[in-house]
């Protein structure tokens, strides 16, 4: 049961109260993308073992979609953030390479 | 045989006997007694049949480790299989049934299976059972299901009538474990100031320390465990529970406990999120390896001292203690002190002088140091063992008599919550156990260790070193929930010292083959030393593989007396060390969890909720049909007495197209969406433009995902300047309102838009049919009429002095309104209208529908059509640059020839079945027959007195008249000509009247 | 190798079982092999095998990380069906239970294919025509299924509750020769033939790297040095996107935990599969008497081998509404695997964008019903380097060109 805390309304939310949104800082392609482009939007993802920018929406609280950055092999979050964002603030990537020196973006 | 003695216990009350029977049989055992040592004071000392062998079992344990003690439990509707008698408090009346033999626990047929034991090695079943082919599903596996299995199965139609309820709780620290490490850390935390949850699975505080013969603060172990339990019951900020165990750790701290409560529900699920959890569980003792070592009346050392001490329990007259262990000495000194005898104790090490055995010398207990049991002698009970030498190959060297054997193999952690979420474990050489490995221990979501081991469940076996890491994790887990106050000291603590033991992984160190295949290391499901060398030897030598080729481990104690001495059987075999061998994954839960207890309240009524639409109670009173849409309840149709489901649709749909009906049309979801950028904001959600809808208009829009493919429908109506009312399906109200929150708040979060679903503020009623209007004028307050209010506009106004909003639009191709009222009044609209208009349910509204080709989403789609398949080109703004989904429908797929929406009508009338495909002409490559088309939704037309069916049909729209034929699963065929979609008043002169 | 019979084991009973030899060799990694499959799971092994018995290739090698059927084939509900409503996944997964229907003759190993029936409930009317629906369909891809009513189900499953309060059962989908299999016996009964015909697997060998020159698989890297091939194949359920990564390419594959567990053995009570979508639950009971639920995907990526306990309350109240005289049972043992979903939830089989390497992916919560059928058709795909007609559909390109082959649609949205 992961735990997160809602970066709008301030909340420390149970996973029961979020539902999830998968990757975050997907980049829209509209009508005139080509079909690699369109594909890659859609699709392709880059599932990493560790260092996970995700979405979740505080489903059953406030409703806002927010971002977490979380670690799919231990669940560590490195930080929660306002999903109008088009990259992870640098507090996050701060946080991130304090825990994992080797990451790279 | 097992016995109560005449004095002691300390947990029983003699003046208050309880009664229970056993097979049928009538016994008493005390207030305080588990089922387990009633039983066994009762002398009965078989209690079931194993799962293989059916070999006799007896009680081994004395807590939730037990693998043999398994029974039936109650009867009725409250029988429960598989109760471990060692866990279960002995109550009134208890009926209580052995299991898994037949006819009865004395006499059982399945012990053929022993006898053939040879014949059935390990893994046997994967060998053989092949031929004749088909004769695994009808002769072979049914005979082995019916053998397998433990407990009876609960009958079929049991309903459990008992309450089983959640608990949550937030706290600093929750501690596992109640024995003395436990109340150390709780006391530490709790002094400190954290919020502390204690948690002990037993009916007792201070667990094995009190039987141990430890001295705390100079006093015996069961004072000081008074006074801590009394300081800790008086700080405000702990909580402490007994018969509750810590089951589960999952991510981010959350831990799950069940909690026996007495008075109370059956049973309480906890769901804890914890700060930090100290595992404080204590460890499990472990059987020896050798020949017969699952006779009934051969216990685990520590378990006979407890029903000694606790229960007055002996287990027998005279008993033999097997051990390579000092702690061991303490059940042969606790049973000579208790006046029963103990011949011999048999010590794997050859020199054994520490304090413990000198003492048990004293008291003339006779010691054989070197010695192993080369077997167990029955004869219906035990009988006496035969001793050898442990470096030998087990020649006896002497006949011991006896009844009863102890074994003490010495004690394993038990960390299987540390394991349950990812923490690793190292092995320890020098206590020969698995410890929670502190470089790698199970981290919460700060990355932190989210459990702090102590005690002997860090590996600790001294009371000085169990308490002093006790205190240090209490001190942690209040820490790390910033409560850094005075935590005090740790305490004291005496007891004789011990010296090293030995770990002996089989008795004798060579036995021969005849031993080792005597040799029992899972005891319910017959695992023996021979099946893990042959395992090995076959190459199942990863750890996994030998478990699954054995199953060892995978009984209902999941391995907790067998693991670790599989684990020594494996590593001996393939010579590899222990800690190379490693162990398989302890999973959740620690201790088997009922079912009922997690799904808790939530049963019958209360199973998930019900959405009720402000009509519900009058739908109730016409005797409305309920169909469960999502979680609402809609009326399907109002039977009336003596009509059939067929006869109530048909006259409803005539009247609606004759007369007037009206319809519950509450579900349908309304969204506002408001905002100076809420026109592009929708223009971009629909495949159309309702930013060009005009003030006090209506239009039909689409919404598609950005897949393209359609996901809803709906009319949307145009409230203000900056305000739209858009509704969608019943299913979708949530479901859109979420898609569009998403889209604002994390794609165009800097345009202005509010988007609110108001689904539930208003009661919405369809009234529909060539009366519809000549009915609502009658009500009063509105000019409804045609000039007034056109088709596909909507006005605000009072009907009978009710605020409504009245949208002409309509889903039956008749003459139709839908009136909004607020939700509290929309009754009285109803009320009034029900006296002169037929109510019609989802199902006429359907055949309605379909007769004037009206799609259905979820009908006519299925996540996978787009808007042009069902040739609605006309709602999608072509010249749009953008809208939610063209991009997808762009693709190769999607742009091609694709199966197309059309009408299909049977040469006779007959209605075709839905979900029928149209044939096409061959097979494809894998054989399959081609198709051309299929069918949507199908309806009997009362209005055209006929089938009426729409489809999706290849190229269908350029290819009417054509014959296509749809082929039946029983064969038969029904053959059915292309037409228009729209089946009645294709000109739409009845909708505009 | 020797055969295994029942008289096998009673001469072996005579001499103390000691002639039974190793069920499959663990040889040292040659430098070079003409195909090396990663994966040593059911669909790896099972394409081993069908390379070998198919196309006479048996200069192979199969690659474990860990221990061979380490992955999803040994953690999940052995569950075999075909009633598939889409053309694609019909054929594979029928291709596949009819594999299964002789397997452990074929193998000389008893995998106790248990063709007993699966019955999927309908509870809600959309859920009606849904399968009714997929019975149509089913007809004619020639596979076997019926629709039947309430009566018969409680026939065929004396324990399910036909009336509850909530979601009365309105039938099923019936498919009699649907059932279940021993999860691992599939395992070790495809490694058994693999090692015979002289394949080499290779276990606790972890590839690390993967070679490409000119946009051509050389070889890979493992822990175990470095092994050149001609054809790569990859088939390593959870862990396809790390592996594409190596080879420097992406797939529409997001990795999720997916959760069960078993009860304690009770005596047979159930004779059939049960699978209740409404309330997302699935349950058998194994031969050893053990009820195996079935629950659904947590929602985030992970790859812990574990996941959120709501999901099991989840499943648990579903199935104690459904069967209530379970409600007194226990559970025994909860764990999760970790399951590849791609953008249209079925699985991929097909070349990759670099030449030479082969995919075996995203089976999603369905892949061990599919091992034989999957091992066949990818087999048939790397022998011949073009995919054949059950594999036809399933290639990575669909998602550029729209074409999915959605088996929700059954469940679809409600009205």
């Amino acid at each position: 049961m992961l735990t997160l805390r809602c970066p709008c309304c301030g909340v420390l939310a149970d996973e029961t109260e979020l539902a999830p949104g998968g990757t975050a800082h997907l980049r829209r392609e509209g009508p005139e993308a080509s079909d690699e482009a369109f594909e890659a939007y859609m699709f392709l993802r880059d599932n990493p073992r560790g260092v996970h920018f995700e979405r979740w929406r505080h489903a059953f609280g406030c409703g806002k979609w927010f971002h977490a950055a979380r670690c799919t092999v231990t669940n560590e979050v490195f930080g929660t953030y306002p999903a109008q964002t088009a990259a992870p603030p640098e507090e996050v990537l701060e946080a991130i390479r304090r825990r994992r020196p080797e990451w790279e973006r | 045989m097992s016995t109560r003695l005449g004095t002691g216990g300390s947990a029983i009350d003699r003046s208050r006997p309880v009664h229970f029977t056993f097979d049928g049989r009538r016994l008493a055992g005390l207030t305080g007694d588990t089922v387990a040592s009633a039983l066994l004071a009762n002398g009965e000392r078989v209690v079931g049949r194993s799962f293989k062998y059916h070999r006799p079992r007896g009680i081994v344990a004395s807590g939730p480790e037990e693998p043999n003690a398994l029974l039936g439990i109650g009867t009725g509707d409250r029988f429960e299989p598989n109760a471990r008698a060692t866990t279960t408090p002995l109550r009134e009346g208890m009926a209580l049934r052995s299991q898994n033999r037949w006819p009865s626990l004395a006499f059982d047929v399945g012990v053929v299976n022993a006898a053939l034991s040879r014949f059935l090695p390990v893994g046997f079943y994967y060998k053989t059972f092949m031929w004749p082919r088909r004769f695994w599903e009808s002769v072979y596996e049914p005979l082995i299901r019916q053998a397998a299995g433990l407990g009876r199965a609960p009958d079929a139609e049991t309903r459990d009538p008992d309450r089983y309820e959640h608990f949550h709780l937030h706290v600093d620290v929750l501690v596992a474990g109640g024995g003395i490490a436990g109340l150390q850390s709780a006391l530490a935390a709790g002094r400190a100031g954290a919020q502390v949850l204690l948690m002990e699975q037993s009916p007792h505080w201070g667990g094995r320390a009190q039987v141990d013969g430890v001295r705390i603060e100079g006093d015996p172990a069961a004072e000081w465990v008074a006074r801590a339990v009394a300081e800790l019951e008086a700080m405000p900020n702990v909580r402490l529970r007994l018969n509750a165990t810590v089951v589960g750790a999952y991510d981010h701290g959350w831990m799950l406990a069940v909690e026996m409560p007495e008075p109370g529900p059956r049973e309480r699920l906890w769901k804890i999120r914890a700060r930090r959890t100290v595992m404080a569980t204590g460890a499990l003792e472990r059987p020896l390896a050798f020949a017969g070592n699952d006779r009934p009346g051969v216990m685990l050392a520590s378990a006979v001292r407890d029903n000694l001490m606790r229960y007055a329990v002996s287990p027998g007259d005279r008993t033999v203690l097997v051990t390579a262990n000092d702690d061991g000495y303490r059940t042969a000194i606790a049973l000579v002190e208790a006046g029963l005898s103990v011949p011999l104790v048999v010590d794997a090490r050859p020199e054994c002088n520490g304090p413990l055995p000198r003492r048990a010398r004293e008291m003339g207990i006779r010691v054989a140091p070197g010695r192993a049991i080369a077997g167990v002698r029955w004869q219906r009970r035990i009988t006496g063992v035969d001793v050898c030498l442990q470096a030998g190959e087990g020649s006896a060297l002497e006949h011991v008599p006896c009844d009863a054997v102890a074994m003490a193999g010495g004690w394993s952690p038990a960390v299987h919550l540390w394991s349950h979420c990812g923490g690793r474990l190292r092995w320890d050489e020098a206590t020969a156990a698995f410890r929670p490995d502190p470089q790698f221990p199970p981290t919460g979501a700060d990355g932190q260790a989210a459990i702090l081991p102590a005690g002997s469940a860090d590996g600790h076996s001294r009371a000085v070193e169990v308490l002093a890491s006790a205190h240090r994790a209490g001190v942690a887990g209040a820490a790390a929930a910033a409560h850094e106050g005075d935590a005090g000291q740790v305490v004291t603590a005496e007891e004789g010292a011990e010296a090293p033991a030995l770990a002996v992984w089989r008795m004798p160190q060579s036995a021969d083959h005849r031993l080792r295949a005597q040799t029992f290391l899972d005891f319910q499901n017959d695992v023996k030393l021979t099946d893990v060398e042959l395992a090995a030897q076959e190459g199942y030598r990863s750890v996994e593989h030998a478990k699954r080729y054995t199953t060892l481990g995978m009984a209902t104690d999941q391995g907790k007396l067998s693991n670790i001495n599989g684990l020594a059987a494996l590593s001996h075999t393939t010579g590899q060390a222990i800690s190379a061998v490693g162990t398989t994954t302890f999973r959740p839960p620690y201790t088997p969890l009922t079912l009922a207890t997690i799904a808790g309240q939530a049963r019958g009524d209360l199973f998930q909720p019900v959405r009720r639409t402000p009509l519900h109670a009058r739908h109730e009173a016409l005797g409305a049909a309920w169909e469960p849409v999502g979680q609402w309840r809609r009326p399907y149709v109002y039977p009336k007495a003596g009509e059939t489901v067929e006869d109530a649709v048909r006259r409803e749909v005539l009247a609606v197209r004759s007369e007037v009906g009206i319809l519950d049309a509450t579900t349908l979801g309304k969204i506002i969406v408001k905002g100076p950028d809420a026109a592009q904001f929708l223009d971009m959600i629909y495949t159309g433009r309702p930013s060009t809808i005009a003030e006090g208009r209506c239009r039909y829009g689409l919404i598609c995902n950005e897949n393209g493919f359609l996901i809803d429908d709906g009319v949307v109506a145009r409230l203000g300047p900056e305000t739209w009312l858009c509704h969608t399906t019943t299913g979708g109200a949530e479901r859109i309102h979420a898609h569009m929150e998403e889209w604002l708040q994390t794609e165009w979060w800097d345009w202005r838009v509010h988007v609110l679903n108001v689904t539930e503020q208003f009661g919405q009623i369809a009234v529909a049919g060539p009366l519809a209007r000549n009915l609502l004028e009658r009500l009063g307050g509105m000019d409804l009429s045609r000039e007034a209010l056109p088709f596909m506009h909507w006005t605000e106004g009072r009907l009978m002095d009710v605020p409504v909003r009245v949208f002409r639009i309509s889903f039956s191709g008749e003459l139709s309104f839908e009136i909004a009222a607020p939700a509290g009044r929309a009754g009285e609209i109803w009320d009034r209208l029900a006296q002169d208009a037929t109510p019609y349910g989802t199902e006429t509204m359907h055949v309605l529908r379909a007769e004037k080709g009206y799609i259905m989403i979820g009908d006519e789609t299925d996540g996978t059509v787009i808007p042009q398949d069902l040739g609605l080109n006309w709602a999608i703004a072509k010249k749009k640059d953008d809208y939610i989904g063209k991009r997808g429908q762009m693709r190769l797929h999607m742009a091609g020839e694709r199966w197309r929406l059309v009408g299909l009508l049977t040469p006779d009338g007959a209605v075709l079945p839905e979900g029928s495909l149209a044939v096409a002409q061959g097979t494809n490559a894998n054989g399959q027959r081609r198709t051309q088309g299929r069918v949507t939704s199908a309806y009997w037309s009362p209005t055209l007195g006929r089938g009426i069916a729409l489809g999706l049909v290849d190229r269908g729209p350029e290819r009417m008249g054509e014959t296509l034929s749809f082929l039946q699963p029983d064969g038969s065929e029904y053959r059915a000509e292309i037409v228009s979609p729209v089946f009645h008043d294709p000109e739409g002169e009845r909708l505009n009247a | 190798m020797s055969r295994y019979s029942a008289l096998r084991i009673v001469r072996e009973a005579m001499r103390r079982h000691a002639g039974w030899g190793r069920a499959w060799g663990s040889p040292e990694p040659r430098r070079r092999y003409k195909v090396v499959i990663v994966g040593a799971g059911g669909h790896g092994l099972a394409t081993a095998y069908y390379l070998g018995r198919n196309y006479g290739i048996t200069d192979v090698a199969v690659l474990e990380k860990g221990w061979l059927g380490g992955g999803n084939t040994g953690r999940n509900t052995t569950i075999i069906r075909s009633n598939y409503l889409q053309d694609p996944s019909a054929a594979i997964y029928e291709k596949s239970r009819a594999l299964y229907e002789d397997l452990s003759q074929e193998l000389n190993f008893n995998v106790m294919f248990s063709p007993r029936g699966v019955m999927m409930l309908a509870q809600t009317e959309h859920e009606v025509r849904g399968y009714k629906r997929t019975v149509q369909a089913n007809a004619l891809q020639s596979v076997a299924t019926e629709w039947i009513g309430p009566e018969r189900v409680k026939e065929l499953c004396p324990i399910i509750r036909i009336d509850g309060p909530r979601y009365p059962v309105l039938g099923a989908h019936w498919q009699p020769r649907g059932g279940t299999a021993r999860h691992d016996a599939v395992a070790w009964g495809y490694a058994r033939k693999c090692s015979e015909m002289g394949m080499h697997i290779v276990e606790r060998c972890a590839v690390t790297g993967v070679r490409t020159e000119g946009g051509r698989v050389q070889g890979v890297e493992t822990s175990r040095g470095s092994i050149d091939c001609e054809s790569l194949c990859l088939v390593v359920a959870g862990h396809s996107g790390e592996l594409a990564q190596m080879a420097g390419f992406r797939l529409p594959i997001e990795s999720v935990p997916l959760q069960a567990l078993v009860s304690e053995p009770i005596k047979p009570c159930m004779d059939v599969v049960v699978m209740a979508n409404t309330v997302h639950g699935y349950m058998s009971q194994s031969d050893k008497g053990e009820m195996v639920i079935g629950g659904g995907t947590d929602g985030y990526n992970a790859y812990t081998q574990r996941g959120s306990f709501h999901h099991i309350e989840e499943t648990v109240r579903a199935l104690v509404e459904t069967f209530p005289m379970l409600s007194r049972l226990k559970v025994l043992r909860q764990w999760g695997g970790i399951v590849d979903m791609t953008g249209d939830r079925s699985p991929i089989i097909g070349r990759a964008p670099v030449r030479g390497i082969y995919l075996n992916c995203g089976w999603g919560t369905g892949g061990f019903k599919a091992i034989p059928g999957s091992g066949w058709a990818t087999a048939e795909l790397v022998a011949t380097g073009a995919s054949g007609p059950l594999a036809a559909d399933f290639g990575l390109e669909r998602f550029r060109e729209g074409r999915f082959i959605d088996e929700s649609v059954a469940a679809g949205v409600a009205h």
